[in-house]
């Protein structure tokens, strides 16, 4: 029965009646079949990312009816690299919270990566005399400690890259951009090995434990940088990660590879299960949904190549660095969560531990491994963050920025009991977050207003998530 | 009658001072369904969980297929063939029929998943247990009623060639139409030639679909039949007091846990 069956008219299964005793198995529908089925399945409760997308329509529409700078291409180009970090930190993030688990400390890790890398920078690659002996050395010890752990639990990756940071730490390789934003990620996954270990190995709760690192990596990173210093990141390469654009060339190269490559591997994927008789969506929806998205991106790059610079001294075009960095990673992470073992494990274990555990699959290995995921990619977030500052200070991943990474996950529809969430919702819900502050900033909203807003917002995403899930639950059987 | 596939001999298996399986011997057939028997604490569970390697054995032997095997985790009793299925069915609701199916064991190379070969194995699979009641391998479990879910995990535990299945209480939370769908299916297990263990409490089912019983009285093996030459009464007596005219251990009084 491939898909013998899949000429089953609409009236031969009446609406509602979606699983019942008759023996189809319908490999492809028709488009209005499917529309009813989405339509179905959100009336069910599976919303996806569906409200942070009608968000952020209904927040575009009101800040640029109120505000006339909001629609202008600087204040966009803008505003993806005041988003960019946010985003990074919570598409880890979103690793993190498919187990059902929290990571209050990705903020000031990250802020730890951004110290260490800055301090190096600034020493030239004489971390020894930028942290004195006594911290250096257990700075040492510690990216040690995490090598082993991770050896422990076999996670390779993890020994591999706390190694490379206790290298370039050791051997004071001298500085150079590259290679500090190498540190940085690496410091990053020496400090998702430590906590990973603790909640996974030594089995304590993950809020307790980040709860602890948060406030004690934030100490490391007032002891790195001293109180009421600051370091510079004086460096073309790194101050271009979140400030630089790319050539207009350039740009419309990368239209050509991200939506050239995102057709092709839709619609290739798309054909090949048609033709294998598989389970598959209509091709007019298909279709549809690729040409949306490469309009969009064509529209968006076409956008970003005028000159959006307000005086006539300079011209600043391009599409900002931000932008392919957050798609590659993204383009990896979506890569790695649904077309990996690994992936399929991560959202096992948040669904249903035991069964995981049950179909052999090493539930402790992939616990410590989402934490490690999730400080790499806080790291990154810290390389922009300073990047976009050109500094880092001793508040560095403090304050906020965790707590808006974790808005930004679950304001895009990434469920905080676990087993449900993409990749592309910390993107949107980033882009939602971003949006709120600068338009509140452009109304000259003052600080109050824009917090009490963002915190308003958050709520009612996480109220969405639970009555969603209040609702699947109830669902009639 | 066709030689045991799975042969337990003389296993005994404490958990500290409590001496839980007693010499336990036990058959199974291939193309039979042996239903486990036996009240509460009897060790019924726990001699499943020893056959599936989450609990070793403290003594005794294991034979599959006539040959001594050493099973020291899921994974091992996994490689011979037997699969079990649990009671608190093991499925992950956020993932669908096809994924939850090939759960930890998932095809394709270099870490990569091989979906439509996946797919259609699935399907397959469930075409030749005559499964006709999902709409869809792609539909999420957590959209299945509890009989739809039983027949997906028992459906898991015959994808991999396996030779023996265990089901610890399949029907337990089902209701009526749904347990006849899948006594039905256990019935078609035996059929294909596997080996059947089920673990029930119900012996309307038992006597339904059951070739032989063995009947587990604290945690000592009481009799092992061919339900055809036993009634109703009898083994509820076995179950409740170790013995039945003939059958079962010659002076169960003496019998402790």
């Amino acid at each position: 029965m491939t898909n013998t069956t899949s000429e089953t008219s609409p009236k031969d299964s009446p609406q509602g009646a979606a699983i019942s005793d008759f023996g189809i198995d319908t490999t492809s529908q028709s488009t209005g079949e499917a529309m009813r089925d989405y339509v179905a399945r959100l009336r069910g409760g599976e919303l996806g990312s569906l409200p942070a997308i009608l968000g952020l329509v209904v927040l575009l529409i009101v800040f640029s009816s109120l505000a006339d700078t909001f629609m202008t291409l600087g204040n966009i180009a803008n505003l993806l690299a005041q988003g960019a970090s946010v985003v990074i930190i919570a598409m880890g993030l979103v690793f993190v919270l498919l187990l059902g688990e929290i990571d209050l400390s990705a903020g000031t890790a990250s802020g730890v990566c951004a110290s260490v890398m800055a301090l190096h920078l600034v020493r030239g690659g004489n971390l020894l005399g930028g942290m004195g002996d006594t911290v250096f050395y257990l700075f040492c010890g510690l990216l040690l400690l995490a090598a082993v752990l991770a050896a422990l639990m076999r996670i390779w990756a993890g020994t591999a890259l706390s190694l490379v940071a206790l290298g370039i730490a050791a051997f004071g390789v001298p500085a150079n951009p590259w290679i500090e934003m190498l540190l940085a990620v690496c410091v990053g996954t020496a400090i998702g090995c430590i906590t990973g270990f603790m909640v996974a190995r030594v089995g304590i709760p993950s809020f307790v434990v980040t709860l602890a690192l948060f406030l004690a990596w934030g100490g490391v990173v007032l002891q790195l940088i001293g109180q009421g210093g600051t370091l510079g990141l004086n460096n073309d390469t790194l101050f271009n990660v979140a400030n630089g654009n790319l050539s207009t060339a350039g740009s419309w190269i990368l239209f050509v590879l991200a939506a050239g490559g995102y057709a092709a591997v839709v619609l290739g994927r798309h054909f090949s299960r048609l033709r294998r008789g598989l389970v598959a969506s209509p091709t007019p929806m298909v279709l549809a949904k690729v040409g949306a998205v490469v309009l969009l991106a064509a529209a968006a790059t076409y956008a970003l190549t005028l000159n959006r610079s307000v005086s006539d001294l300079v011209v600043i075009t391009g599409v900002p660095f931000v932008v392919p960095i957050v798609l590659v990673l993204l383009v990896i992470g979506t890569f790695v969560l649904e077309r990996t073992r690994y992936g399929r494990h991560v959202y096992a274990v948040g669904g249903n531990q035991e069964a995981a555990r049950r179909a052999g699959i090493n539930v402790a290995q992939i616990r410590m491994s989402v934490f490690v995921i999730a400080s790499s990619a806080a790291a990154i977030g810290a390389i922009v963050y300073s990047s976009k500052v050109g500094s880092v200070d001793p508040n560095a991943g403090g304050g906020n920025t965790l707590l808006m990474a974790v808005g930004a996950a679950v304001i895009g529809g990434t469920s905080l009991f676990g087993g449900k969430g993409r990749l592309r919702d910390a993107v949107i819900g980033g882009a939602v977050l971003a949006i709120i502050q600068n338009g509140m900033g452009l109304l000259k909203q003052p600080a109050a207003v824009v917090f009490i807003v963002t915190g308003l917002v958050l709520l009612l995403a996480a109220s969405v998530d639970a009555l969603s899930r209040r609702r699947a639950a109830s669902a009639v059987r | 009658m066709s030689e045991p596939i799975l042969e337990l001999r003389g296993i005994n298996k404490s958990f500290g001072p409590v001496h839980v399986l007693h010499d336990i011997d036990f058959d199974v057939h291939p193309g039979q369904v042996t239903a486990l028997v036996g009240d509460n604490g009897a060790g019924k569970s726990t001699l499943v969980k020893c056959i599936a390697g989450i609990h070793p054995t403290d003594s005794g032997q294991v034979l599959f297929n006539g040959e001594e095997v050493h099973i020291h985790g899921p994974r091992d009793a996994a490689h011979l063939g037997i699969e079990v299925v649990y009671q608190d069915l093991a499925l992950c609701d956020n993932l669908d029929i096809v994924q939850n199916m090939f759960l930890g064991r998932e095809r394709g190379k270099l870490g990569l998943l091989d979906e439509a070969d996946m797919e259609q194995a699935a399907r397959k699979t469930l075409t030749s247990l005559s499964v006709r009641t999902v709409k869809s391998v792609r539909t999420q479990v957590a959209s299945l009623s509890g009989g739809q879910r039983q027949t997906v995990a028992i459906a898991k535990a015959v994808l991999w060639n396996s030779k023996v299945v265990l089901l610890d209480e399949p029907t337990a939370a089902l209701g009526v139409a749904q347990t006849r769908q899948v006594l039905d299916l256990v019935r078609r297990l035996a059929e294909q030639g596997l080996g059947v263990v089920l673990i029930s409490h119900n012996m309307n089912d038992v006597f339904e679909v059951a070739d032989r019983i063995a009947c587990l009285y604290l945690g000592r093996m009481a009799a092992e039949v061919n339900t055809k030459d036993v009634t109703h009464g009898q083994v509820v007596e076995l179950i409740t007091a170790g013995r039945s005219g003939d059958l079962g251990i010659a002076r169960p009084e003496t019998a402790t846990i």
